[in-house]
């Protein structure tokens, strides 16, 4: 009994340092990304500024959006540990909710700049614009994607040990694309005006 | 019509078939060979065996012989490719014309470098990395076996893409790191560099994925009493490797993507209009490409420390000051990067700074040397193949490192930067360090995974054969740099250079026969290997844990998980006598089942690669389809474990001991 015990808890010990590192390596990845955002920023090619194109207050309400879905999501591991597998399942659903309503605002965002003719293809500001924001946006859908894959899986197999690992899992990636989001709004969207 | 075939098969056209002899010879043969090997499977019933003891398996011991197996295969390549370079240079003088034109002497320069370091010496160190580290670390497996396999299967697919691009498209032609302008559409349109850069990157992902796994299996699964400062050298090398990896490969995947970015989504990150910046494209890439150097040489350092105290019969002279000097070369490994370009107009206090940090690395590196030299002083020194190897490295490896602090000086690197000079220094250090070492490991670690030894003589055949070929090879190159030969040169003018490049021909001949000489060997052991049988699982004396266990290594590694008490445990062990295990010390255990999850992820990223390179897009799309299908369905499969029993342990155990 305490072996099976004790082998469950290594897995996750390992699984969840394993993903600890994980993210570190994505951190060094948008730090590159940063880095070149700030390079290329003045490198407008005679085209419009960061300062002409973005509106802090979209991007505030973005911002906002995001940090209730990573409340939503922490709700929803406390939740689920207290064995609450409705209420936890509600939780993540909002996140989930919440996700979709982000990145439909993001999305929003970018075809109006590119219908405006500010594409990434017109400077190297805008490539590393779009690419930096991109990437997050590209995390968030995997993110998404993942809430889904876990909604299905707590109602298949309930509130068990690997549900809880899993979702630890799922909340430490969601925690991370919001803090990550913290800083492209500071820089990026922030820093445009500023 | 056309729109439609357009969108079916992408920019793939009749015009990238190979058109000159060499390519051609190549493109036919490879296929054949290819499906020679799949004929003789057939024919010999063997794709079951193939898929489940091979394939499939996760056990980090095979999964280790397949990288070393398909980093020899890209060492011959490899190794064709630098001997066609050589074959022109020693002819191209003048008027007289070598065997290709500029192009293609730049696509095989690009393909030479990029295998070399990507899946020749990468794919050596991970594959040692796995035959030893668990083993040394008295670990069943690695922390997470399965990542392991993903990880070997996106090398594989990587190795894949690049070779296939000789058959269809060519190589690129932006020399092994790809500098932009030069690698961008505009001077690049051809499928190339796309090759290049996915290549690279589904290889690179699987690093990183390596990095992770390595780290979490030091800090996890260390047998239990083995304290950070009980740990094997070679165990800390790796250690240090992976925080290397952590922190390095991320910057190369976000590198090679904006540059596919530029190429296919139309982007100015690097171009040389609309506000690219190619020395971005330079600054990151060398962020990385500084510590993938230490990458590399870090594990061969942790062979050597191994080999040299096991063949002197003594403990490892200064292993605080070696672990030490591993811990200031991560730090120093990032703050030197800057020095491969001093010539491209940083100033002159930036490139002091980069200098002096450069010098300063020689330090820690130099006490590993004296380590090794003072771990032979008064030893009682066994001459074998991997102590031969390690002559051969501290004498190349030594005269590399010191041709690399004169190059540190900015002053003396703007007459010698990107010339002949530079070749040689990091052939150098890459061959004298990294590749010595490696062959050193696997003639050091052989019996363990197999069961019986190389045959010594013509390991030793192999060593002095490299030696010499390199000596031949290089030290040419060095006075052809002083004299203004510039790097990647398909043709000269000055007949006084036609000499130096004659011998440099020669010199890599003589490595192809140090490289046959070695594959002689392997070929001759496995004809001998009766006789070569290694029955104690400690043919050397060795020190160890991996040398408690029999050869070769049962799957799971350790019947009983030892408790350690010793830095050299194995060692203190056998001067106690305390060498088995009684019946109640064996407890059940759980080993990973098969899992085809790998080959399927590496599979699906091939596909979206090949469709990214030719803009078929549709495929792309299947391909990541599948991959998330694949991701998805593993993430919920909860059951993938089998159980041994100490019953079956005990019994296998007794049965192995016996023979």
């Amino acid at each position: 009994m305490s072996k099976v015990l004790n082998r469950s808890f290594e897995k996750y010990e390992k699984a969840e340092f394993g993903f600890w590192l994980y993210l570190m390596t994505d951190i060094i990845l948008f730090a590159s990304l940063f880095a070149t955002y700030m390079i290329l920023k003045n490198n407008v090619a005679g085209g419009e500024t960061a300062a002409q194109l973005f509106d802090p207050k979209f991007a505030l309400v973005e911002t906002i959006i995001l940090l209730l879905s990573s409340f939503t999501c922490g709700l929803a591991v406390l939740l689920l540990r207290f064995k609450n597998k409705a209420a936890g399942l509600a939780m993540l659903v909002a996140t989930l909710l919440l996700g979709i309503a982000f990145i439909s605002l993001e999305l929003y965002e970018f075809t109006n700049l590119v219908n405006e003719g500010q594409s990434w293809q017109t400077s190297a500001f805008l490539s590393a614009f779009f690419t930096l924001v991109g990437t997050h946006g590209i995390h968030i859908t995997i993110g998404i994607v993942w809430a889904v894959v876990m909604c299905v899986y707590l109602l298949k197999y309930g509130v068990t040990s690997n549900s809880l690992r899993k979702m630890t899992l799922f909340s430490l990636f969601w925690h991370f694309l919001d803090l990550v989001w913290i800083f492209i709004f500071t820089i990026v969207y922030l820093g445009a005006v500023l | 019509m056309s729109d439609w075939l357009q969108i079916m098969i992408g920019r793939i056209s009749l015009d990238y078939l190979p058109s000159d002899p060499a390519t051609i010879g190549a493109a036919i043969g490879m296929p054949l060979m290819v499906l020679g090997v799949v004929g003789a499977l057939t024919y010999f019933k063997k794709w079951k065996w193939l898929w489940e003891s091979w394939l499939t398996n996760l056990d980090a011991k095979k999964i280790g012989t397949m990288y070393i197996i398909v980093a020899i295969l890209m060492l011959v390549r490899g190794g064709a490719d630098a001997i066609m370079l050589r074959m022109q240079t020693a002819v191209a003088v003048g008027d007289a014309k070598g065997p290709f034109d500029a192009d293609m002497f730049q696509q095989v320069v690009t393909a030479h470098g990029t295998l070399m370091i990507f899946f020749v010496a990468m794919g050596l160190v991970f594959g040692i990395i796995n035959w030893v580290l668990p083993l040394m670390i008295g670990a069943r497996d690695m922390a997470f076996p399965l990542l392991n396999s993903i990880s070997f299967w996106l090398f594989a697919a990587g190795m894949v893409l690049n070779n296939f691009s000789l058959v269809f498209g060519g190589f690129s032609n932006g020399g092994w790191l790809g500098y932009p302008p030069l690698t961008e559409l505009q001077y690049n349109p051809g499928p190339g560099v796309d090759y290049w850069i996915w290549s690279l990157q589904i290889a690179g992902v699987g690093s990183l994925m390596s990095g992770i796994n390595f780290f979490v299996t030091i800090i996890k699964n260390r047998a239990p009493g083995m304290t950070f400062w009980k740990m094997p050298v070679f165990s800390w090398s790796v250690f240090v490797m992976s925080v290397l990896i952590m922190l390095a490969f991320p910057i190369l995947t976000v590198t090679l993507t904006l540059l596919g970015l530029d190429r296919t989504m139309g982007m100015h990150f690097f171009t040389s209009d609309a506000g690219g910046n190619p020395m971005l494209y330079i600054n990151l890439i060398w962020a990385w490409g500084h510590p993938e150097v230490y990458i590399l040489v870090l594990p061969a350092f942790g062979i050597f420390s191994e080999v040299v105290a096991t063949y002197s019969k003594k403990i490892l002279f200064g292993y605080r000051t070696m672990v030490y000097a591993l811990l200031a070369i991560m730090f120093l490994s990032f703050v030197v990067w800057q020095h491969h370009f001093f010539t491209m107009g940083a100033g002159a206090n930036v490139n002091a700074f980069f200098g002096i940090m450069t010098m300063v690395i020689a330090i820690p590196t130099g006490v590993k040397i004296f380590n090794w030299l003072f771990t032979m002083y008064r030893g009682r020194i066994d001459f074998k193949a991997p102590m031969v190897w390690f002559l051969a490295f501290v004498f190349t490896f030594t005269i590399g490192g010191v041709t690399g602090v004169l190059m540190a000086v900015p002053a003396l690197d703007f007459q010698v930067h990107n010339t002949m000079f530079l070749v040689a220094h990091f052939h150098n250090v890459i061959i004298g360090g990294v590749v010595f070492g490696l062959f050193a490991g696997i003639t050091h670690w052989f019996p363990k995974i197999f069961g019986f030894k190389l045959y010594d003589k013509f390991g030793r055949w192999a060593a002095t054969l490299w030696q010499i070929g390199f000596i031949l090879a290089f030290i040419p190159l060095y006075i052809l740099g002083l004299m203004g030969a510039v790097r990647r040169l398909d043709s000269y003018d000055d007949p006084s250079w036609q000499p130096f490049f004659i011998v440099s021909g020669i010199g890599v001949l003589v490595i192809a026969t140090g490289v046959a000489a070695f594959l002689l060997q392997v070929g001759y052991s496995i004809w001998k290997r009766k006789e070569l049988i290694d029955t104690t699982g400690d043919p050397w004396d060795g020190r160890t844990l991996e040398w408690s266990v029999p050869s070769p290594a049962p799957h799971y590694n350790f019947a009983v998980i030892p408790e350690v008490t010793e830095r050299d445990e194995w060692w203190h062990r056998k001067q106690t006598g305390n060498t088995a295990y009684a019946r109640k010390e064996y407890v059940d255990i759980w080993l990973p089942r098969n899992s085809a999850v790998g080959i399927y992820v590496a599979i699906a990223a091939g596909f979206m690669g090949f469709g990214i390179i030719w803009h078929i897009w549709w495929l792309v799309a299947i391909a990541l389809l599948g991959l998330v299908v694949v991701v998805i369905k593993q993430t919920v499969n909860d059951d993938s474990e089998y159980q041994v029993t100490a019953n079956e342990l005990f019994h296998e155990d007794q049965k192995r001991s016996v023979v």
